[in-house]
């Protein structure tokens, strides 16, 4: 009885706690299975040599040692593939959504609205409807819509089949990605911008500030931190997800002279193709320490200082 | 007073049109062009018949437009002789599973963590908050050993148990479910409401955006899902239209031109047709809740 009165006053409510492991339940139950159990799987299985068919044998940090000294593809073309990828996709495509919020907050309403839903459109695309659709305009036959217009204006003389070109794969991934960046982050930032109390913007005139650019970045990113962050993890996560779709577009795992390798076709290369399923299982805790590596920056960058 | 009308025609969210703004529209609406350039052009293709497809030179526009590719789609069947609307028959069923218990799900935990004070509380919000960028196929391999230790291999729930547990959907729902001051919750306990019925009656309908928000999430991760059939499903009777349409286009290169995979000239209408298929409900349903979407990221922010 004092505990429940105690409760009320501290403002909060406590009932049956029957009731908070029944709603607490299936969603903590499939959490584990399907998102904790697997990246602790995923370091189990990086130790072991494991083919599917025999059960895992330990083997120590041979996979990592492998991956570091002896993985030719993915020290020569997956790795730096993966970093320049990341880097223009994932913190250029970033610098570009805010760059785009704060544009679009700077319209009236209704064009606004307009705007902000045709740059969200393409991220709708994500997976299986981004290949089909840019594999269409990337055709390689010479009806194909891009190589028509260079044929048309003189700036090739042959159709390219460009998916299959180890030199233009990469950019194309690149260019394709991009397009689809604009997502929920993207309107995060757009609404964490439409929300900054006006007044601080008279306030910081009246103390000096002359420019849109210093309003930017003395008024406009401080107050937006929080849906800066959450959009930067958003960044992230899109950016690592859709690095499958070197694959996809050229219709080959591993692309053409590995030009468009990334890391996750490179797990599944040697998870579903090789059964190499220790060795994939290192590949995959490489990339969960790069996705991990890359939120802490975003932490410093955006988090709040009280942390 | 001149800056304070300058700040209401040129700072954030202007009242009416004012000659600053011309800046922007100048590289937002041709930005906007270009990008929205290959979602009309596969809208158009949909409609175009056989020979405008084929046709050299390509064109953007259609001459005649025609639902042939779309009454193709739904009445040949696909090489293994199972009809393209097996395939919608399932996506359907399985978003409709993953929304409705993904939204379940993720109200009752948020409103747990939201406004239930109990130890691992916090623990368990910093888990999820983590988990925020949880990259699903960056462990695709220990993910298909569960799945076929858990029995769902080669089974229908494969499309949509993986997906259920949504940590943006959940995080979104607790900021939301923050909003609501903690006194209206007591005042439903004094009332003599039971948990259940504070969440259907009291929370459910004040974070209706929320719901709306992880609803169209949950719905593209569903709708869009060929990973779980191509990985996990042999059957054919159990893929999904995603999938269905990968494969249309199997090979990424020029299926519109029948080039490649074999599915010559019928394949490539076809194609479009179900791209479009694809689309449209993700667009649809973003108009439809965008202001909903809007509300609800303001709340986004990690602290």
């Amino acid at each position: 009885m004092t505990k429940k009165l105690r409760s009320h006053r501290a403002g909060m409510v406590t009932t049956g706690r029957s009731a908070i492991v029944i709603m607490l339940l299936p969603y903590g139950l499939l959490f584990t299975l399907f998102i904790i159990l697997p990246v602790i799987a995923a370091f189990g299985l990086s130790f072991t040599d494991f083919d599917t068919i025999q059960p895992p044998a330990f083997a120590g940090l041979k996979n990592y040692i492998t991956l570091l000294t002896a993985d030719e593809v993915f020290m020569q073309k997956v790795l730096p593939n993966t970093i320049l990828f990341s880097l223009v996709v994932g913190v250029g495509g970033y610098l570009l959504s805010f760059l785009l919020a704060w544009s679009l907050s700077q319209l009236t309403k209704i064009p606004r609205t307009v705007m902000a839903i045709i740059i969200y459109l393409p991220s709708m695309t994500g997976g299986v409807l981004l290949s089909a659709v840019w594999g269409v305009i990337f055709s390689g036959e010479k009806s194909g819509p891009l190589n028509y217009a260079l044929l048309k204006l003189g700036l090739i003389e042959q159709p390219v089949l460009w998916l299959q070109s180890e030199s233009a794969l990469l950019i194309i991934m690149i260019i394709v990605t991009l397009w689809s960046s604009m997502g929920i982050g993207f309107l995060a930032i757009l609404a964490g911008i439409m929300n900054v109390n006006q007044e601080l913007y008279e306030a910081a005139y009246i103390d000096g500030v002359s420019n849109r650019f210093q309003e930017i970045v003395y008024i406009t990113i401080p107050s937006t931190r929080p849906q800066m962050l959450f959009g930067a993890v958003m960044a992230i996560v899109s950016t690592f997800s859709q690095s499958g779709v070197g694959a996809a577009l050229s219709g080959a795992n591993p692309t053409p002279g590995n030009a468009g390798q990334l890391i996750v076709p490179h797990i599944e290369d040697y998870g579903f193709l090789r059964y190499e399923m220790g060795y994939a299982a290192a590949i995959s805790v490489a990339l969960l320490l790069l996705i991990r590596l890359a939120s802490v920056g975003a932490n410093k960058l955006f988090g709040s200082k009280g942390e | 007073m001149a800056r304070k009308r300058r700040l209401i025609q040129n700072g954030i969210n202007p009242a009416r049109f004012a000659r600053g703004q011309i800046k922007f529209y100048a590289f937002l609406i041709p930005l906007c062009a270009v990008m929205s350039l290959p979602i009309v052009f596969f809208f158009i293709n949909a409609f175009k018949p056989m020979e405008e497809l084929f046709a050299y030179p390509p064109r953007f526009f259609v001459n005649r437009p025609t639902l042939d590719n779309f009454i193709r789609l739904f009445s040949i069947s696909s090489s293994t002789t199972i009809p393209a609307s097996r395939y919608l028959f399932n996506s359907v069923l399985s978003t409709v599973l993953v929304v409705a218990a993904s939204l379940c799900m993720s109200v009752s935990a948020g409103y747990v963590l939201s406004k239930k004070r109990f130890r691992l509380r916090s623990a368990l919000m910093e888990v999820n908050n983590l988990a925020l960028m949880f990259v699903a196929i960056a462990v695709m391999i220990p993910r298909y050993f569960i799945i076929a230790y858990t029995g769902l291999q080669n089974n229908f729930f494969a499309n949509v148990v993986p997906l259920l547990a949504m940590p943006v959907g959940l995080f979104l729902v607790k900021q939301f479910i923050d909003q609501i001051p903690d006194t209206l919750v007591e005042a439903a306990v004094i009332d003599g409401a039971g948990d259940f019925r504070i969440l259907s009656s009291v929370v459910m309908p004040l974070v209706k955006p929320a719901l709306a928000t992880v609803s169209i999430l949950s719905f593209q991760l569903s709708w869009n899902n060929a990973e779980a059939s191509a990985l996990y499903i042999n059957n054919e009777t159990l893929k999904t239209f995603a999938f269905y349409m990968q494969n249309l286009g199997a090979g990424g290169t020029s299926f519109l031109q029948g080039a490649s995979g074999g599915n010559s000239t019928a394949g490539a209408g076809v194609a479009a047709a179900a791209m479009l298929v694809m689309f449209l409900p993700n667009l649809i349903l973003f108009i439809v809740l965008q202001s909903q979407v809007m509300n609800t990221m303001t709340h986004s922010g990690i602290k």
